[in-house]
């Protein structure tokens, strides 16, 4: 790693302060960045961990009925905390490993936006809304293709707003090194209708699968999807899996995830 | 350079560090608990495991200046100060748990650590369990076993005895 | 009898130490006034080094000096220790093997330059300071590519890529392919046998000191034979003679052979320590694990099988292409060929069998022996072949398999190797009953219920062990013996330090050991102790790797016990006025036959180093015996693996759901140690079939070069396994009657996984007649596509 100040606010107003610092970078969970700057691929002169800030930790429910998750509130802190939304609890809680999970949070994930990352799906096919010490972002702004997301620089993702679907699941199919899901999917009804998001197949990163959406609109049954799949061209190809597979997974997993979520 | 105390196995601890500074670099380097080994770099082994503040945390994933105050325990804090082993690290060697023992450190604290949650798992939620944990040489059978012996469950029933 | 003799599934005393964090590993070890090194290491594959500027980063904070290869043209380069001869009689091509690359970097991985400085930041800090001008060269990456006219060579000083063409047995050849021509079937295959990073879980370690004093070196290293890595090093590399050499490896955390091999950072840091008077220690990181140690297999085979009208086989003919990397790692010249070729005939008894390799130089990282070494590529084109050949035919696999068995010992094979003993038919009727084969119809039906095909695979599996014959080895090519020695001294009141040339890093040597010892002796093991790992201490020994340390070591410690029983017995004699020839040792009591006379161990060890009666005209005082032993002939285990497993047809995921392995390891010394090192090993057979995979691509880049995209089997990948060592042929010609245990299970259970999922996928319709390992989910949902 290279050298860095550490910073350690306690609150989003001194961390804003902090991230105003030239070169200087939020430090969430660290289960990724740490990582890469032992790797070299980040050489901040102030790293802002976000861990001791308690505002932005734990989960509660607000009067629209969304559950409302701390930006630097950790996987497993969600797993705990969000019974009422179990496709969330559940995917969290197949994030990494249990000490990723008490280390990783969801703003952290959100902000990095990996292209494989689980989060993203739950986010997109919910309808959550991203709020950040500036704004709130709704989900279908916030992410911008593979490690891009809406955030300005020195914003920080204080809270996510999940309105809980009536009925909802994740499947994933984990890359068999990383663990990552090679494909990730999560199917959500809502009372306005159904989102599919997906997520570690797409070279723009997490999408909604709006063909998918469309068929279960009317019929929400895994035979509304009988023999579809994305269309393969902007699919993620390597070690791990072709591009025609990744896509033929979608199909599968979405299938699957209706099934599951009744 | 920064300062951070925390408490290692119950001793307050205090030392200078860098910003860049590893928790496991503080345990192995500051403090002399080498103990805690590093079997890679992108937290994904375990062998660096150790509890902060009662949970299981990848010390190579976490800067030992985020854990100012915080309460850690490491492997060499395991059992008495006689040498004898607790429950856990009685069940690894009762029923061969650990060969060359590089990532045996993890593998106890993590399993201190899932028995803390769940104090009587299955098979399926021990193997799930130790995902973020590598072992190379035991073929996680007797690993298994041995976590199930100590959760006070029969093991005579697998297959291998 | 005492406690925890021969048999005895003694608990591991090593274990409490590993258990409370106090193992003392390499990177534990820290001296007075150590400096670190960093290698500045090539990302790029293969090209010319034009030059290395360290002029900036010399002037960096904390940089004590930067060396490069410049610093090393007067030192040897790396050596290799086995010279293979081709199918002319021609030795292979031997290329030099710098330390620090010079005038070309070969390999993603190589190291450019070291930097040592007063902490590890400060000299990777340095590192990237360093200028390095590096003229790009075409990457010779395929095997087949590297052979063809005109190809860029790796190394410009030799005629062409190819190390080797070898043939064996040359003799055998047109017999061979006479017999492929008349026979009634054929079957073929052509498969790769995946490259392997072997991933001990401890990375390597180097920590050289100097004593300007005594002018002393010690270099303290993860290493599998701290003997042989002080020979080589001090003879061929730098110079040092071994009384002025020591290496300690302690504890070790893994090996898998990848700590057999003398490397590059070990001479340097024993080198730098010097030159700069003070430690230096170097501690790998993960990713540089990947891209320094040694690789294992990689082999790409073609292989004929041919049966006569009665489903006998007539005649086995394999091509192999196998991948050596850049440059010559250790003992990478003998895996393809005399720990490969020699096991070709199997379990079976086939009458001719020619075996081609061709050794092909690469800008990949080296390859040698990774866990089984060259056995788990024969055995698995083999048995892969076998069981083909019973699909093309409709016969049952396992009643192929039979019918072949060698049934008769001592058995010479036309490979060139003599099997001493061995019953597979009592394997493999031992594994049908505990992989209950008959109950397999219905686990299937259930699998079925579940939407998921299930798929049951067997294989046999031999293996050579015990390594090995000197003379005979030499004969092959070693430039080494290969003989285990041990020490064994008695203290004057009784207990016992063993000091083997062997080495445990996670085998349990201190606890089997001890067993073997207390058996002889009839005192409980608590009074052995084992020592290993320091060259100060141990005698010249060859270290731990080829399933050798009980076979050999064990033997050779059995040896020195027996001279030490010899001449305590005469001791005995004296103290109990009786004849030699009378006295008896049982239960750690000398007596004279027929009298009520006895005197007890710890009398008569008193006596040798207290020799008041004692009759010192006839014997010197003490009790302390050497012994070196060369086995006569390799071990041969051997059994018989069934593996079950589950396909999903959507996704292409493979689950083993069971596992069996059924080993005869000949007698055994301690069963829970044994179970331990084949459920192992069946973890890794796994990983290899289903997981691992070390990729590189066009350009020679590593893809796989890190826990992120290179699969390591976790707990959930894998089942219970069920194993079973009762059948048991001891082995002829060693003391112990042992065979060796280390390796089986990675060199059995490759085939069984493989087989299984082509099972499970022909039982559901989709003609798949082979996969290439790993069957990833990917790789098998897109064979099920056709």
């Amino acid at each position: 790693m290279y050298a860095f100040d550490l910073k350690r606010p306690g609150t989003i107003d001194e961390a804003v302060k902090a991230l105003g610092a030239e070169e200087a970078q939020a430090l969430g969970g660290g289960q990724t960045l740490i990582p890469s700057l032992k790797q070299r691929l980040a050489a901040p002169s102030v790293l802002v961990s976000l861990s001791g800030i308690a505002e932005m930790q734990g989960v509660c429910t607000d009067d629209d009925g969304r559950i409302c998750i701390g930006g630097g509130t950790t996987h497993a802190g969600v797993v705990e905390g969000a019974a009422t939304y179990p496709a969330l609890v559940s995917l969290a809680a197949r994030i990494g490993d249990p000490a990723v999970r008490n280390r990783g949070t969801i703003g952290g994930s959100l902000a990095n936006n990996d292209p494989s990352a689980c989060y993203p799906a739950a986010v997109l096919a919910s309808g959550a809304t991203v709020v950040t010490n500036a704004r709130e972002i709704g989900a279908d702004d916030f992410f911008e293709g593979m490690f891009a997301t809406a955030l300005e620089e020195g914003e920080i993702i204080t809270e996510v707003r999940f309105p809980v679907p009536e009925a909802a699941a994740y499947e994933k199919f984990e890359q068999p090194a990383s663990r990552f899901p090679l494909v990730g999917v999560f199917v959500a009804r809502h009372a306005n209708g159904v989102r599919v998001a997906v997520t570690g197949a797409s070279e723009e990163g997490v999408f909604r699968w709006t063909e998918a959406e469309e068929a279960l609109a009317n019929d929400f049954s895994a035979e509304a999807l009988t023999g579809m799949s994305p269309p393969a061209d902007t699919m993620i190809s390597d070690l791990h899996g072709q591009a025609a597979y990744r896509a033929h997974l979608v199909g599968v997993l979405t299938r699957r995830g209706v099934t599951a979520a009744g | 350079m920064p300062q951070v105390s925390m408490t290692v196995n119950g001793k307050n601890v205090a030392g200078e560090i860098e910003g860049r500074t590893l928790r496991v670099d503080f345990l192995r380097e500051n403090v002399g608990l080498t103990g805690t080994p590093v079997g890679c770099d992108t937290s994904q082994c375990g062998a660096c495991l150790v509890h902060v503040d009662g949970k299981a945390v990848k010390a190579c994933s976490i800067f030992a200046g985020e854990a100012e105050g915080a309460e850690i325990a490491t492997i060499e804090g395991m059992g008495e100060a006689d040498g004898t082993l607790d429950y856990v690290q009685q069940a690894f060697q009762d029923h061969h748990g650990l060969q060359c023992g590089f990532c045996t450190p993890g593998m106890v604290m993590s399993a201190h650590a899932l028995l803390k949650e769940n104090p009587k798992p299955s098979e399926a939620e021990i193997r799930h369990y130790l995902q973020g944990n590598i072992c190379r040489c035991t073929g996680y059978h007797n690993i298994v076993k041995a976590i199930m012996v100590a959760s006070g469950q029969d093991a005579t029933g697998i297959a291998a005895e | 009898m005492p406690d925890g003799g021969i048999g005895a599934s003694t608990k591991r005393r090593e274990d409490v130490r590993f258990l409370t964090g106090t193992g003392n590993y390499t990177d534990d070890i820290n001296l007075r006034g150590q400096a670190y090194v960093h290698f500045l290491r090539s990302d790029v594959a293969h090209g010319t080094l034009k030059s290395v500027d360290t002029g900036e980063a010399e002037a960096m904070p904390g940089v004590i000096r930067i060396f490069t290869g410049a610093d090393f043209e007067e030192v040897g380069g790396l050596p290799c220790g086995w010279q293979v001869t081709d199918r002319d009689g021609n030795p292979m091509q031997e290329p030099g093997h710098p330390v620090i690359a010079r005038g070309k970097v070969r390999h993603v991985g190589e190291i450019i330059a070291a930097v040592v400085a007063e902490s590890r930041d400060a000299a990777r800090d340095a590192a990237e300071a360093i200028m390095v001008d590096i003229d790009d060269l075409p990457a010779v990456v395929d095997m087949k590519a590297a052979l063809e006219e005109g190809a860029t060579k790796v190394h410009d000083d030799l005629t062409s890529n190819l190390c080797y063409d070898w043939g064996f047995v040359e003799d055998n050849k047109q017999a061979v392919d006479d017999a492929i021509e008349a026979a009634a079937h054929v079957t073929t295959l052509e498969l790769v046998n995946n490259r392997l990073i072997p991933n001990a879980m401890e990375p390597r370690v180097a920590v050289g000191d100097f004593s300007r004093a005594t002018g002393d070196s010690t270099l303290y290293t993860t290493s599998q034979n701290p003997h042989v890595i002080r020979l080589l090093m001090g003879a061929f590399v730098l110079g040092i003679p071994e009384h002025k050499l020591r290496v300690v490896a302690p504890d070790v955390g893994g090996g898998f052979g990848s700590k057999i091999f003398h490397y590059a950072e070990e001479a340097f840091c024993t080198f730098a320590a010097k030159a700069l008077n003070r430690p230096v220690k170097w501690t790998s990181t993960r990713g540089e694990a990947f891209m320094s140690d040694a690789h294992g297999r990689d082999h790409v085979t073609k292989i004929d099988l041919a049966l006569d009208k009665d489903n006998n086989f007539t005649a086995i003919r394999t091509d192999t292409y196998a991948n050596m990397g850049a440059y010559l790692s250790t003992f990478a010249p003998s895996i393809p060929t005399w720990l490969h070729g020699t096991l070709m005939a199997g379990n079976y008894k086939t009458p001719v069998i020619y075996v081609n390799v061709k050794a092909v130089f690469t800008n990949t990282v080296p390859v040698d022996a990774y866990r089984g070494a060259g056995r788990p590529e024969a055995t698995f084109q083999l048995e892969r072949l076998i069981d083909k050949a019973a699909r093309e035919l409709g016969v049952d696999p396992i009643a192929l398999r039979r019918q072949n068995f060698v049934t008769e010992f001592p058995y010479a094979t036309p490979v060139a190797v003599e099997y001493d003993t061995g019953d597979y038919n009592a394997t493999m009727d031992k594994l049908e009953e505990i992989a209950d084969l008959k109950g397999f119809e219905a686990r299937r039906k259930e699998s079925e219920k579940k939407g998921l095909l299930r798929g049951l695979g067997i294989n046999s599996y031999i293996e050579a062990c015990g390594i090995a014959p000197s003379n005979l080895v030499g004969q092959l090519g070693a430039r080494a013996g290969l003989y285990e020695s041990a020490t064994v001294r008695v203290n004057a009141t009784g207990g016992i330090t063993v000091m083997t040339g062997s080495h445990s890093h996670g085998q349990g040597h201190e606890t089997s050991f001890a067993q073997v010892v207390s058996e002889m002796i009839g005192i409980d093991a608590d009074m052995i102790e084992i020592e290993h790992g320091d060259t100060a201490n141990t005698p010249m020994g060859m270290g731990t790797y080829g399933s050798r340390s009980i076979a050999v070591g064990g033997s050779a410690m059995v040896r020195a016990t027996e001279k030490i029983i010899a001449k305590a017995r005469k001791i005995a004699a004296h103290l109990m006025e009786a004849s030699e020839a009378d006295v008896e040792l049982k239960d750690g009591q000398f007596s004279v036959a027929g009298t009520d006379k006895s005197v007890a161990w710890g009398d008569v060890t008193l006596a040798a180093y207290v020799p008041h009666n004692y009759p010192l005209d006839e014997i010197e005082p003490g009790l302390e015996e050497t012994a070196f032993y060369d086995p006569a002939n390799f071990t041969y285990p051997a059994g018989a693996y069934a593996c079950e497993v589950e396909v999903d047809p959507e996704t292409g995921k493979v689950t083993v759901e069971r596992f069996a392995a059924t080993d005869d390891f000949g007698n055994v010394i301690n069963p829970m140690i044994v179970d331990g090192q084949v459920h192992g090993g069946i973890a890794q057979g796994i990983g290899q079939a289903l997981l691992e995979a070390c990729a590189y691509d066009e350009d020679g880049q590593l893809l796989t070069g890190s826990y992120m995209d290179y699969a390591m089997p976790r707990a959930d990948d894998v089942p219970f396994y069920t194993v079973d060592h009762s059948c048991q042929t001891p082995c002829t010609h060693n003391p112990l009657g042992v065979k060796g245990c280390g390796e089986a299970g990675a060199i059995g259970s490759p085939p069984s996984v493989v087989n299984a999922v082509i099972d499970a996928l022909q039982s559901g319709g989709h003609d798949v007649a082979h996969i290439d390992m790993p069957l990833t989910p990917s790789r098998v949902w897109t064979a099920m596509q056709g």
